[in-house]
């Protein structure tokens, strides 16, 4: 194939236009087969309790959020819907990128950037977003995405603040981007 | 007929093997539009790549018209579809927060995932810190539970809020995705950058 003669050749997106058609079908699919949205900080979450009541019991009884979580997930937190729905993303990706031919180890950032200050943003990045999405009861694909698709008003709400404060800071941030 | 879980149609374990294949087709999505790449989706707010705006928002109509549609031909229905519930404040100062986030990290959970499946190392990095996130606020529940339960609006959805019928509602807000995706690729054009 052409692969070897030009490496650095890689395979485009998808139109975009078309991946929104593609993915309101599964989020539609998610709806009809199973009552309920798409998500991803809900997985995290019971890994999170999942690790506590393994590494530290005594901990998980004596404190609220893991003793609320685990009374009303009687099965354990690891047999949710959202686990099983994140293992498939991750399945999901893994082909994506095989098929487009995008499989590389990487950090990604502007090349006015060095990758330690990149990894250092990303750290922050996810601690503040996996804070927001307890707080705000899911992130953008189960509380705006999936909302937004009931017409929940909650979800427009998700929606708007996420989109509108990482707009508000864009400036701040410009560096790390453009 | 639908939702086939709630109306036993499926089982339990049927509905977690189906909850594997959805991800599949979220990832596999997610991917080939480009949401593996911390740069495509941070382009969205400085306006030289619009992917997440055009996905998100023709995901978000397909979606609203397929449930009235199904609910029309009684295919679903939408009393037993989870709509989620509105607390005012704790949706307004998390969303602000998961905003923070975006603009500084570069992902959500969803295209963190992603990213670190076709081995995005940044993304494994915001991982790391998702989980280290949702671990804090975990510990810090205690002070945070009348806050995280307060300003409960109950179950409204748009329409209701608005006093609309869900048609008009789901028509106003194509003819602003329209607007918006005519903003995108104006912004796309008027703001290029280089790729790296």
């Amino acid at each position: 194939m052409s692969k070897s003669e030009n490496p650095t050749k890689k395979m485009r997106y998808i139109n975009p236009y078309l991946g929104g058609v593609l993915l309101g079908i599964v989020l539609l699919a998610a709806n009809f087969i199973s009552g309920r949205g798409l998500g991803a900080s809900g997985a995290a979450k019971s890994t999170i309790v999942a690790t506590v009541n393994t590494v530290a019991p005594g901990h998980a009884e004596n404190t609220a959020f893991f003793k609320e979580y685990n009374e009303s997930h009687p099965e354990g937190p690891m047999k949710a819907w959202l686990v099983f729905q994140m293992l498939g993303v991750i399945v999901g990706a893994f082909i994506s990128g095989a098929v487009f031919n995008r499989l590389k180890f990487k950090v990604e950032h502007s090349p006015k950037i060095t990758s330690r200050r990149r990894i250092i943003f990303a750290v922050i990045g996810g601690i503040l977003f996996g804070f927001g999405s307890q707080l705000g009861r899911g992130c953008t694909s189960g509380s705006a995405l999936s909302g937004m698709a009931v017409m929940s008003l909650g979800g427009f709400i998700s929606m708007a603040f996420i989109f509108g404060t990482a707009f508000v800071l864009a400036w701040f941030f410009r560096k790390n981007w453009i | 007929m639908g939702p086939l879980i709630v109306n036993e149609i499926i089982s339990q374990n049927t509905n977690f093997f189906l909850a594997f294949i959805i991800g599949i087709g979220f990832g596999f999505v997610l991917e080939s539009s480009g949401f593996s790449s911390s740069r495509k989706l941070a382009g969205m707010f400085y306006g030289y790549d619009t992917v997440v705006l055009k996905v998100f928002f023709t995901a978000a109509i397909v979606a609203m018209l397929g449930m009235l549609f199904m609910s029309l031909f009684n295919w679903i229905d939408l009393d037993l579809v989870y709509i989620n519930p509105t607390y005012l404040w704790s949706t307004i100062i998390g969303g602000a927060i998961m905003g923070a986030g975006f603009i500084t990290g570069g992902f959500c959970p969803g295209t963190s995932f992603c990213a670190a499946s076709i081995g995005k190392i940044d993304a494994m990095f915001f991982i790391g810190g998702m989980f280290l996130g949702v671990f804090l606020f975990a510990e810090a529940y205690p002070l945070l539970e009348d806050f995280y339960k307060g300003s409960f609006k109950g179950i409204p959805t748009l329409s209701e809020a608005m006093g609309l019928k869900d048609g008009i509602v789901v028509l106003g807000i194509i003819v602003a995705a329209l607007g918006m995706f005519w903003v995108g690729e104006w912004a796309e054009k008027k703001f290029p950058q280089k790729e790296y």
